[in-house]
């Protein structure tokens, strides 16, 4: 079987086609926006935002009438769960009478907690709450796929038209203040985006793993280049490609999608941190660290004679 | 302790709008007053040490200026209209809270200054760029324009964000102590830097900690004495006397005038 027998062999279901469609636009939606968390070193709150959204699932579960058919009603009380979580986040955070991870820290455990006994008080849940935690992206339907676009490219957009305010925002709030930009806004708008994307993201890989998403790809990409919009399209590159071929390998040797997809983008990253010029552990080893102490010894010469031409 | 607001520059026989027309300033913190009925009036394109001694509310005057801490009481007007409505305020801390690493270089840093020039959904054009590349000249940082910010040093640093300030196109500068931590010829060319800015037409007024620097008249035109409330502003030989200086650093400072100018000497040993 050649290459592209491989490729292709895998899309004759329509289940794959879906799949692998879904978890392409959700590596890239993800790795966008997870940019923004990595440079402003949100990763906890990430993490809490996606385990925040379980009673949102519960709920939308208990509304849809138990059927797992009419995925549209989770979505959205989803995604209210996510956006509330958020919103109460900022809340108790702004005034700053409560450190910002405790915050996170409490919302978190409180709304996990809260799902949890929704779902131990509905029996019949057991079997697809494995699904929330972990995804299912080969279950994923046309409806969902739908879902994912929406909620995908909404917040691509969201994302294109407020770049320059959030890159202020993110890279100094007190510059941006000063600006007069609507700082407060931007941040609850950025936090929103994380809920969007954790919600379109809960299908493929989960609440468990999609951290993974957010800031693996990111991370990657930080380590490779030096220009925010050039690790932007970087990560949606690395997050595009890891979901695409993570789920390739989790159909050839049969492993669990959205683990294999976490596990190629952690791979990779793995792999970027040994090799990546200048940043990688490699580079430093063998490259950096003689031309460091030599410029270091200039330095000194010049500081203790400074007409010595330095 | 007299409140008397620095009298604009009449040379030609008009009165200018004053850049900066401060009145009745009052800053408190939950319960404790930092700035208490501070009022002054800087003219123009001139450049005004703020001086005075530490917690005496330096940066919360600053902060103040450009709306980082909303007053308790009083009004700012810059060029005639409150200046809540406008952006023409531009600050520099004494230190950034910046992450280094952040993926920015030099110019990208700067261009950051045009954030609420640029519209939404837009791209710099080529006023904006012009703006960054004439901000970067004023404080000689041109050729450093692709280096990234965590490369630079600290000195170089400091006047990125000068001229992210400048290319804000703000016609009033805050410098919070742009000199400390810096060598002398650094000093040096901050102080040049702030000349060619003033010379540019921006008002700027500086934060500083050094009263020999803040009386020469090569540097600044104006002083302003500050000890939670305003002791005096206007030229240094009228602000920088023994009595100001008595009530605004107790018995430690004494001041000799020279040829060269005023010769300021602590005691406390």
């Amino acid at each position: 079987m050649d290459l592209l027998n491989l490729l292709l062999e895998p899309l004759r279901f329509d289940f794959m086609l879906r799949g692998l469609l879904a978890a392409v636009m959700v590596g890239i939606v993800c790795s966008v926006v997870g940019t923004f968390v990595v440079l402003r070193g949100m990763a906890f709150f990430g993490d809490a935002l996606a385990h925040a959204i379980l009673p949102g699932v519960a709920l939308g579960y208990l509304t849809g009438g138990g059927s797992s058919a009419d995925r549209s009603t989770l979505f959205w009380w989803a995604l209210g769960a996510a956006i509330f979580s958020a919103l109460g986040i900022g809340a108790i955070t702004h005034g700053g009478r409560v450190k910002e991870d405790s915050a996170i820290g409490i919302v978190f455990v409180g709304m996990f907690a809260l799902g949890i006994a929704l779902i131990s008080a509905m029996r019949s849940f057991a079997v697809d709450l494995s699904h929330f935690l972990f995804g299912n992206v080969l279950g994923v339907s046309p409806t969902d796929l739908w879902h994912v676009a929406l909620g995908g490219g909404l917040a691509l957009l969201t994302v294109r038209i407020f770049y320059r305010q959030l890159v202020a925002v993110a890279f100094d709030e007190t510059h941006a203040t000063t600006l007069r930009l609507p700082v407060t806004m931007l941040n609850y708008l950025l936090l929103v985006l994380i809920a969007v994307v954790v919600v379109v993201a809960l299908q493929t890989v989960g609440i468990a793993l999609v951290l993974a998403m957010l800031i693996t790809p990111a991370t990657s990409a930080s380590l490779l280049v030096k220009r925010l919009p050039a690790m932007m399209a970087l990560a949606a590159l690395i997050g595009a490609f890891s979901s695409a071929s993570g789920l390739y390998l989790s159909y050839y040797i049969s492993i669990a999608s959205g683990a294999a997809i976490v596990l190629v983008c952690v791979g990779f990253f793995l792999l970027v941190l040994l090799v990546a010029p200048e940043r990688g552990w490699l580079w430093r080893v063998l490259w950096r660290r003689k031309p460091k102490r030599a410029a270091r010894y200039n330095d000194t010469v010049a500081q203790i004679n400074p007409d010595s031409g330095g | 302790m007299n409140h008397q607001p620095l009298s604009p520059a009449t040379s030609n026989g008009t009165v200018p709008l004053p850049a900066l027309d401060v009145q009745n300033l009052t800053v408190a913190y939950e319960q404790t007053v930092v700035l208490h009925t501070v009022s002054f009036v800087i003219p123009a394109g001139e450049r005004v040490a703020l001086v005075g001694p530490n917690g005496a509310g330096k940066s919360t005057l600053l902060k103040a200026l450009v709306g980082l801490i909303r007053p308790t009481t009083g009004s700012i007007r810059v060029n005639g209209h409150l200046h809540t409505q406008c952006n023409d305020v531009a600050y520099v801390p004494q230190r950034a809270q910046v992450d280094w690493s952040f993926p920015v270089n030099v110019w990208d840093v700067v261009m950051l200054g045009r954030t609420a020039h640029i519209g939404l959904f837009r791209s710099p054009g080529r006023h904006d760029r012009d703006r960054v590349a004439h901000s970067l000249e004023l404080v000689r940082m041109t050729d450093l324009a692709r280096r990234q910010i965590g490369e630079l040093s600290g000195g170089q640093q400091q006047r990125v964000f000068i001229a992210r300030a400048l290319a804000q196109d703000a016609c009033v500068l805050l410098l919070d102590e742009p000199m400390t931590g810096l060598d002398v010829r650094a000093q040096q060319e901050v102080l040049h830097m702030i000349d060619a800015i003033h010379r540019d037409g921006v008002t700027v007024l500086v934060a500083t900690h050094d009263l020999q620097q803040a009386a020469n008249t090569r540097y600044y035109e104006r002083v302003l004495l500050l000890n939670q409330s305003l002791i005096q502003g206007g030229q240094a030989h009228a602000v920088l006397t023994a009595e100001h200086l008595t009530a605004a650093y107790g018995g430690h400072l004494h001041r000799i005038e020279t040829e060269q100018g005023i010769l300021l000497v602590h005691d406390r040993h």
